[in-house]
C-alpha cells in the first residue's frame, strides 16, 4: 500500500470516527424528539433551531457536572471503565464499509476504514469487549445496584452473541466470508436479479435484530441499566462526562449495529439499478467511467446512511413502545427460543444451499 | 361458594396460542399504535401549549390576583370596613383604617380608607369571599392574573402600591373586573342556572 493511499485511508479512519460521534451526539436529540413524538409531547425545542443545539447543551451541562467519585471506589478502574465502553463502541466501526471506492486519477480510496478478511470476526471481538467496560465500570463502583448492573449486562451480552453468532454463520454459509465488504458485494451482481440477505434469511434477520437490542442494551432489553430495580444500573455512582461516555457508548454501539444489519441483510451500499445508473452515466451522459463510478459511490453512501437512520429510529421506536422484559424471561427467550431457532435456520439454509435454491454466489469482482 | 350477586365470571386461564407465544405479532401491533402517534404529532397541530409564548386561556370566572378598585372618577372605593379581613378563612388581610384629609376628596372615595391594606399571597386561597364581603365593591379576584413565583417570603406580601389599579384606565385589567355588585350577581345567577 502506498503513502498516498495510506493517508486517504486515514483520512476515510478520521471521518468514520467523526461520523459516528456525531450520528452518536444527534441520537440522544433524535431519541428525545422520537420519543416525544410517540407520546403526542413536543420534545426538546429550546437550544437553537427546533432544539438542534439540545446536544450542545447536554455536552456543557455534562462537562461541567461534579466528578464524583464514590468512597471505596477502585479510582483507576472507575476512570478506566467508561473509557473502554467507548473505545469499544467506536473501534468497530472501522471495519464498516461505508460505500464502495472512490478513484481519482490512479489513486484509489475505499469509503471504509480497514478491510480485513475477517471483518464480521472483528466485530464481535470488539462488542464483546464491550461488556467489559460496562462491567468494570459496575465493579469498581462499589455499589451493589451497579454490581447487579454490570452482572447482567455480562450475562445477557454472554447469552445474545450466542444466538446472534448462529443467526451470523447462516450468511456466512451463503457467502463463504467473513469480509464485510465481500458480503456487501455478493448482494448485488452487476447485470444479474440479486437479492438482498434478508429475503434469503428472513428468519435470521429476525434473530440477530433480537439480539442486537440485547447487546447494545436498548428496550426491551435495557435490564443491566434498569432504572425501576437498580437505580441506574451499572452507571448509577457516575456522574458528569464518565456517565456521559457510558450514554455516548450507548448511542454509538446503536449506530454500529445499525451499520452492521443494513450491512449484512440490507446490501449495505448497493442500491437498486446502481450498475445500470453507472453505466448510463457513463455512456449516454457522456462523463467518464471514474466520474460515473465516484458519483455511484456517493449515492452508495447516501443508501448506506439512509438504512442505518432507519434502523435507529427503529431502535428508538421500539424502545418507547416496548415494556422491558423480565429477567428471567430474557434469558429463557435467549437460551430456549432463539438458540435453537438459531441452530433449526442453520439446518435450513444448509438444507437449501444442498438442494440448490439458494444459488451458489459468485465470486465476480 | 354461592355467589351472592351472581355477577362473578369463572375465567378459565387459556394457554397462549403459537402467534401470542411468538411475540412478534403483538409487537407490530404495538409498534403500529406508537407509529399513528408519531404522526400525529408530527403533523397535527399538538396540544402542547409552549408557555413562555403562549399561554393557557382563563375561565372568565377565573380568581386570580387580588386588586383594589378606584371608582368612575379614579378615587379608591375601599373604607377600610374590615369584612374582608373578617370574611378570609385564612386570615390573609390586614389592614390599617385612617381618615380623610381635606383636599383629599379626589384620591379617597369615603371619609374612612385603608392607610395600609396588606394581602399574604402565601396564606391566599382565592377563594374569593374577599370579593363577596365587600359592600363597596373595591376588592376584586382579576380573572386575568396570577401571583408570579418570587424569591422571598415578604414579597408575597402585596401592599396597597400593588393592589390598586392604576389611575389611568388604560392600564386598568380589561376582563372579570369591571362588574358591579349588580352584573356579578347577575353572573353568579347564570352560572347556577347553568
Amino acid at each position: 500500500m502506498s503513502l498516498e493511499s495510506l493517508g486517504w485511508q486515514g483520512l476515510v479512519i478520521l471521518v468514520v470516527f467523526g461520523v459516528s460521534l456525531l450520528i452518536a451526539t444527534y441520537c440522544t436529540y433524535a431519541e428525545r424528539v422520537i420519543a416525544a413524538f410517540l407520546q403526542d409531547r413536543v420534545g426538546p425545542d429550546r437550544a437553537g433551531p427546533f432544539g438542534l443545539a439540545q446536544p450542545l447543551a447536554d455536552a456543557v451541562k455534562l462537562f461541567t457536572k461534579e466528578e464524583f467519585f464514590p468512597s471505596g471506589a477502585n479510582k483507576a478502574l472507575f476512570i478506566f471503565g467508561p473509557c473502554l465502553a467507548m473505545i469499544t463502541a467506536l473501534m468497530s466501526s472501522a471495519v464498516i464499509p461505508f460505500g464502495s471506492f472512490l478513484k481519482f486519477g490512479t489513486t484509489i480510496v475505499h469509503l471504509q476504514g480497514i478491510e480485513i478478511n475477517v471483518g464480521m470476526l472483528y466485530v464481535f471481538g470488539i462488542v464483546s469487549l464491550g461488556v467489559y467496560g460496562i462491567m468494570i465500570g459496575g465493579w469498581a463502583s462499589n455499589n451493589k445496584f451497579s454490581l447487579l448492573g454490570a452482572i447482567r449486562a455480562a450475562s445477557q451480552n454472554i447469552s445474545y452473541e450466542l444466538a446472534m453468532g448462529l443467526a451470523l454463520i447462516a450468511v456466512l454459509m451463503m457467502s463463504g466470508s467473513l469480509s464485510l465488504r465481500d458480503i456487501t458485494l455478493q448482494q448485488s451482481v452487476p447485470g444479474e436479479w440479486q437479492f438482498w440477505n434478508i429475503v434469503k434469511q428472513p428468519l435470521g434477520f429476525i434473530i440477530f435484530i433480537v439480539c442486537a437490542f440485547a447487546e447494545t442494551n436498548r428496550t426491551p432489553f435495557d435490564l443491566p441499566e434498569c432504572e425501576t430495580e437498580l437505580v441506574g444500573g451499572y452507571h448509577t455512582e457516575y456522574s458528569s462526562m464518565k456517565m456521559g461516555l457510558y450514554l455516548f457508548a450507548e448511542y454509538v454501539n446503536v449506530f454500529v449495529a445499525s451499520a452492521v444489519m443494513s450491512v449484512i441483510y440490507f446490501g449495505g451500499f448497493n442500491f437498486p439499478f446502481q450498475y445500470e445508473l453507472r453505466g448510463w452515466l457513463s455512456s449516454s451522459q457522456g462523463l467518464s467511467l471514474d466520474a460515473a463510478q465516484n458519483i455511484v459511490a456517493i449515492l452508495g453512501v447516501v443508501s448506506v446512511f439512509a438504512k442505518i437512520f432507519a434502523f435507529i429510529f427503529f431502535f428508538m421506536w421500539v424502545r418507547w413502545t416496548l415494556p422491558r422484559f423480565r429477567y428471567d424471561q430474557l434469558m429463557r427467550l435467549g437460551w430456549t427460543i432463539l438458540i435453537p431457532l438459531a441452530i433449526f435456520n442453520i439446518l435450513l439454509t444448509g438444507g437449501l444451499i444442498t438442494t440448490g435454491i439458494i444459488p451458489e454466489i459468485k465470486h465476480w469482482w | 361458594m354461592q355467589s351472592l350477586s351472581n355477577r362473578a365470571k369463572k375465567l378459565e386461564k387459556k394457554p397462549m396460542t403459537l402467534a401470542e407465544r411468538a411475540y412478534l405479532p403483538a409487537i407490530f401491533q404495538g409498534l403500529t399504535i406508537t407509529m399513528q402517534h408519531f404522526f400525529r404529532a408530527a403533523t397535527k397541530k399538538q396540544i402542547t401549549i409552549r408557555y413562555p409564548e403562549e399561554t393557557r386561556p382563563f375561565s372568565p370566572v377565573f380568581r386570580g390576583l387580588h386588586v383594589l378598585k378606584r371608582d368612575e372618577q379614579g378615587r379608591e372605593r375601599c373604607t377600610a370596613c374590615g369584612l374582608c379581613a373578617v370574611a378570609c378563612p385564612a386570615e390573609a388581610i390586614t389592614m390599617v383604617a385612617g381618615e380623610r384629609k381635606k383636599g383629599e376628596q379626589n384620591l379617597y372615595r369615603e371619609e374612612k380608607y385603608a392607610v395600609s391594606y396588606e394581602i399574604n399571597m402565601l396564606r391566599c386561597i382565592f377563594c374569593g369571599l374577599c370579593e363577596e364581603a365587600c359592600p363597596k365593591a373595591a376588592v376584586y379576584l382579576q380573572a386575568d392574573k396570577m401571583a408570579p413565583p418570587r424569591y422571598e417570603r415578604d414579597e408575597f406580601i402585596y401592599g396597597k402600591d400593588r393592589l390598586v389599579e392604576p389611575v389611568a384606565p388604560d392600564n386598568r385589567s380589561k376582563r372579570g373586573i369591571q362588574l358591579t355588585p349588580e352584573q356579578a350577581e347577575k353572573l353568579r345567577g347564570q352560572m347556577q342556572s347553568a
